[in-house]
């Protein structure tokens, strides 16, 4: 049953994948972005992640990509004609390290024996409890950290995307 | 009956490997910061995979920060390129090489 729920999920997280790439309308490319960030929520999911799919899906889809969305339609850009010239370097550089991968993979059958820890703690606290857990004691000071970076990137954003304010306040 | 972690690094290298192609041969700046956000998925698959297998929520936290950085980077990014298609009323890369003038 797993099995079917990871195939289900990685087949079509892979395909859509391919389509953001592949697609030549950015419009298409961030809706095929959008199935693959559901999907991946899934994927969450079976991974006993839920509160981590949640967050996915409110962030990664219902801001992220109706920010790019919003940009898309207020450039009204056409779409596009012809990929970059460097695409035989891509290929090639893509599957040599694809290639790598897999080998790697084949090569180290020997998984690492998993520390059986707090596997009981999981099943009788819930996974957001764990995580908050975690979040405000032991990552405290990355926690802020990633707070001042969302307001470095708030104010940036604003600083560079505002047309006049350079002008005005010279 | 589980699936081994193995698969989902094979899930997570093949779509980070997209991403990486699709930055180098897209020429909109918008897909390309769409595969940036492919790569940045791939690399959260791998940690909330790891997390499960070794039973430490550690990975699970970390995906948050990935979170937090793939969020600045959109905004910061959707600026710069609001700012570019003002002043040079286009976003494909090919046409921004100022600096190769």
């Amino acid at each position: 049953m797993n099995h079917i729920f990871f195939f289900y999920f990685a087949a079509v997280i892979a395909g859509t994948s391919v389509l953001v790439v592949a697609l030549r309308n950015p419009v298409y490319s961030a809706l095929a972005l959008l199935i693959m960030f559901f999907h991946v929520a899934g994927l969450y999911v079976t991974l006993h992640a839920e509160f981590l799919a949640a967050v996915q899906i409110v962030v990664y889809a219902g801001a992220i990509l109706v920010l790019y969305l919003f940009v898309v339609m207020l450039l009204s850009i056409r779409s596009e004609e012809r990929y970059h010239n460097q695409l035989p370097v891509a290929g090639l550089l893509g599957v040599t390290l694809c290639t790598e991968v897999l080998l790697l993979l084949i090569q180290s059958r020997t998984a690492p024996s998993a520390p059986g820890r707090s596997v009981e703690a999981a099943a009788e606290t819930g996974n957001t409890e764990m995580i908050g857990e975690a979040l405000y004691s032991t990552y405290l000071f990355p926690f802020e950290v990633a707070s001042l970076i969302l307001l470095v990137a708030m104010i940036g954003a604003i600083i560079l995307a505002k047309k006049d304010i350079i002008e005005t306040t010279e | 009956m589980t699936v081994p972690l193995s698969y989902y690094l094979v899930l997570s290298g093949f779509v980070f490997l997209t991403g990486v192609v699709g930055v180098l041969i897209r020429r909109n700046i918008i897909v390309i910061l769409l595969s940036v956000e492919l790569m940045l998925n791939a690399t959260n698959i791998n940690f909330v995979a790891f997390s499960q297998y070794f039973h430490q929520v550690a990975g699970q936290v970390f995906v948050f920060f990935a979170l937090t950085v793939a969020a600045a980077e959109v905004a910061v990014g959707l600026a710069i390129i609001i700012a570019l298609h003002r002043t040079n009323s286009s976003i494909y890369i090919d046409d921004l090489n100022l600096l190769k003038r």
